[in-house]
C-alpha cells in the first residue's frame, strides 16, 4: 500500500487546546511541516511567547523554551549565540510581539539576527480574554475598548510589517492570511522561503499570519474568516515586503 | 601559575569570569559597571568566546536566559537601576532552573539615585524583586581578590546548583585597583560536550530526548510541587553556601556586622577601639543569601551591643536582628546616597552608641 498523505512528525498526536476555528493550529502544521521537509527536526529549536500559544511547546515536536512575555527575540538571539547552525524560531503573537515585545523584535532585526519570528497577528489579546492589541482595528470591540477602538485615544493599528520591512536587517517580511486553502499555500510557501533564508545565513526573516479568533472576536469560526476578509485584509495588505535574490 | 597584576575591579572581574568558564557576556551600558562591559567586548572573541549588547537590560537577562537554556555559561552584569529591569528575568530563570551569573556593581537608589557607590540594594538582591518564591545565592566580596575568587568559581557552581548566582559588589570595588593573583583558566566546556552534559539543555532532539525550559504551571497542584521542589535545593543552599569572616568576636563588647566595601572601613574602625581600649569585633556576611545566622551563635555574652554599618537606611538590620535574636541591642551606623563614611566618623558614632550600653 502506498502512503499518499500522513501528519507531519513535527506534530505531536495529541490534541492542542486551541478553540475551534482558532488559526493557530494551522500555523503550527505549517511550521511543522515544513520543519519536517527540510529534514531539520532534530536540529531545530522554537521560542514559544506569551499567550495562548505558550504551550506550543507541548504540540511542536521539538526542542523548546518558553518566554517571558515579549521577550522571545532576546531569547531566540540567546539560543543563536549558542548554537550557530540549528534552526531556530520565536513563536508570538501581536500582544506579545507589537505591544510588550516591540524593542526585542526591532532590535533583533535590526542586528539581523538569524532566526526567523513566526507572528500571528489577530488584532486582539486571546490568552487575557479579548482586550484591544496594537493591532486591534479601528472601531474593533474588545473588552478594553468597548465602544471600538477609536483612533484619537489609542492611535492606528500598528502594521508590523511595514515597520520591520524598513530596517536592513530584516531581509525577508512577508505578509499572509489563513483564511483560505488558496492563502494558506501562500503561507506555507512563505515559511519555506523564511527558513531559507535562515539557512543561507543571509539575516532575519520575519511572516506575517492573519490569524482568527472567533471567540474572542465573538463570531463562529466561518464568520470570523469572513471578517478577517473583509476587514484585516484591507488594512493589512498581503503579499512579500522584502525578499533576498538568493531565494527568489 | 598565578599571576600577580594591578588591576580595576570592573576589569578583574571580567578577567576572573573568563577563567572560570564564562563563554557568554551579555551586557548593557549603566554606570558604574562600564568597564566591564567594555572590557569583556574586547576580551571575548579573543579568547574562544561571544560578546553581544543588548538594548537593554530586559533584553540582555532574557538573551542570557536564551544561552543558559541552551546550555552556555553565561555572565550578566549591571548596576542597580539595571539589575531591577532584570527581575522578571531572574525569578523566571530562578523557576526554569537555568545557571547564569549575574554581578551588580551597586550605587545609590531609590529611582535613578546616583552613581556613587551604594548597598541599598540588599534588599533587591536578597529578597528577589521578582515575583514568585524563589532564592537566589549572593555573594558580597570585600576586595577585588575576593571578588575574583567569587566570579572564578560562580560558574560551576551555578552550574551544580541550576541556580542563578549573584555577586553584589558595590561601585567601590568595581571602581579601585588593586595587586590581585589571577587564578589559572579553567578549560572551557565545548558546545559538543553541552549536549551530553546538560541533557536538559536546548540542543535540538537528534541527541536523544526532547527539552523542554520552561516556567509556566497551569496547574495549581504542578505549580506547588514544583515550587516545593525548588525549596528543597534551597533549603540546601542554605547549609552548604553560608560563608562568614569573623574578627576578634570572641570576647568583643561591641560587634559590628558589615559587608562589601563598608567591612573594610569597620576593620579600620576595630583597630582604632581596640587601641582606646574597647573591644571590638566583626561579623562579615560574605554570603548575604543565605544570610550567616550561625556566626552569631558565637557571640560571647558579655556583647553590650551589635551594630549593623551599611551604605543604606538598614536593610540588613532585618537579617541581623533575626539572628541575634533578642540577645543583644542591635543598632545601625549609616550613610546613604553614594556617601562613604570614614574610619573616623564609624569610630566617633560606634563610641557613642557603645557609651549608651556600658
Amino acid at each position: 500500500m502506498r502512503t499518499i498523505f500522513e501528519p507531519t512528525k513535527g506534530m505531536l498526536p495529541v490534541d492542542t487546546s486551541y478553540c475551534p476555528g482558532c488559526t493557530h493550529g494551522i500555523a503550527h502544521r505549517l511550521i511543522m511541516e515544513c520543519v519536517e521537509e527540510k529534514g531539520r527536526l532534530g536540529d531545530t529549536l522554537g521560542v514559544s511567547p506569551i499567550g495562548c500559544s505558550v504551550v506550543a511547546h507541548e504540540f511542536m515536536n521539538i526542542d523548546m523554551c518558553e518566554s517571558a512575555h515579549g521577550r522571545a527575540p532576546a531569547v531566540a538571539a540567546g539560543l543563536r549565540r549558542v548554537h550557530p547552525n540549528h534552526l531556530i524560531f520565536t513563536y508570538q503573537g501581536d500582544g506579545d510581539l507589537a505591544s510588550i515585545g516591540a524593542a526585542e523584535i526591532i532590535h533583533a532585526a535590526n542586528r539581523g539576527e538569524k532566526f526567523t519570528t513566526f507572528f500571528i497577528n489577530n488584532a486582539i489579546y486571546g490568552m487575557t480574554g479579548g482586550q484591544m492589541a496594537p493591532t486591534t482595528l479601528i472601531g474593533q470591540k474588545s473588552t478594553t475598548s468597548v465602544e471600538g477602538r477609536k483612533k484619537e485615544v489609542n492611535g492606528m493599528p500598528l502594521r508590523v510589517s511595514e515597520l520591520l520591512a524598513t530596517i536592513d536587517g530584516a531581509v525577508f517580511v512577508e505578509r499572509v492570511a489563513l483564511n483560505s486553502p488558496a492563502n494558506i499555500r501562500k503561507a506555507r510557501r512563505a515559511v519555506m522561503k523564511a527558513l531559507e533564508v535562515q539557512e543561507k545565513g543571509l539575516g532575519f526573516s520575519f511572516v506575517e499570519f492573519l490569524s482568527a479568533c472567533p471567540t474572542n472576536w465573538g463570531y463562529q469560526p466561518i464568520d470570523a474568516l469572513k471578517w478577517l476578509t473583509e476587514n484585516m485584509i484591507p488594512y493589512y495588505p498581503l503579499g512579500n515586503l522584502r525578499c533576498p535574490e538568493e531565494v527568489k | 601559575m598565578s599571576e600577580r597584576v594591578l588591576m580595576k575591579g570592573n576589569e578583574a572581574f571580567g578577567e576572573a569570569a573568563i577563567r572560570g568558564g564564562c563563554r557568554y557576556y551579555v551586557g548593557y551600558p549603566i554606570t558604574p559597571q562600564n568597564e566591564l562591559t567594555e572590557f569583556m567586548s574586547r576580551e571575548m572573541s579573543k579568547r574562544g568566546g561571544k560578546f553581544v549588547q543588548a538594548e537593554s537590560e530586559l533584553a540582555s537577562i532574557n538573551m542570557a536566559y536564551g544561552i543558559a537554556a541552551a546550555g552556555g555559561n553565561v555572565f550578566v552584569s549591571s548596576a542597580s537601576p539595571g539589575i531591577a529591569l532584570m527581575q522578571e528575568g531572574l525569578s523566571f530563570i530562578c523557576s526554569a532552573e537555568l545557571p547564569l551569573v549575574a554581578l551588580n556593581v551597586s550605587r545609590g537608589g531609590p529611582g535613578i539615585g546616583g552613581i556613587q557607590p551604594g548597598q541599598a540594594d540588599y534588599n533587591q538582591v536578597t529578597r528577589g524583586g521578582g515575583n514568585g518564591d524563589y532564592h537566589i545565592p549572593v555573594f558580597a566580596p570585600a576586595s577585588i581578590q575576593e571578588s575574583i575568587d567569587m566570579l572564578y568559581d560562580a560558574f560551576s557552581l551555578a552550574d551544580e546548583w541550576r541556580n542563578p548566582i549573584m555577586i553584589l559588589a558595590d561601585g567601590m570595588i568595581g571602581q579601585m585597583m588593586e595587586p590581585v593573583t589571577l587564578p589559572e583558566p579553567k578549560i572551557p566546556v565545548s558546545e559538543a560536550e553541552i549536549a551530553i552534559r546538560k541533557p536538559w539543555a536546548l540542543s535540538g532532539t537528534k541527541k536523544g530526548n526532547r527539552s523542554v525550559v520552561k516556567s509556566l504551571r497551569m496547574q495549581p497542584n504542578d505549580l506547588e510541587k514544583h515550587v516545593e521542589k525548588l525549596f528543597e535545593k534551597y533549603r540546601q543552599a542554605e547549609k552548604e553556601l553560608v560563608k562568614y569572616d569573623t574578627d576578634r568576636i570572641e570576647d568583643a563588647e561591641v560587634v559590628f556586622v558589615s559587608f562589601g566595601t563598608t567591612a573594610r572601613i569597620v576593620s579600620e574602625v576595630i583597630d582604632m577601639l581596640t587601641e582606646d581600649g574597647i573591644k571590638a569585633g566583626l561579623i562579615r556576611p560574605i554570603s548575604l543569601w543565605p544570610f550567616p545566622e550561625e556566626a552569631f551563635s558565637k557571640l560571647n555574652p558579655k556583647t553590650k551591643v551589635v551594630i549593623s554599618a551599611e551604605l543604606n537606611m538598614g536593610q540588613m538590620m532585618t537579617d541581623v536582628k533575626a539572628a541575634v535574636c533578642g540577645r543583644f541591642p542591635v543598632r545601625l551606623i549609616n550613610r546613604t546616597g553614594g556617601i562613604i563614611p570614614t574610619s573616623l566618623e564609624i569610630y566617633e558614632r560606634a563610641k557613642k552608641i557603645l557609651g549608651e550600653y556600658r
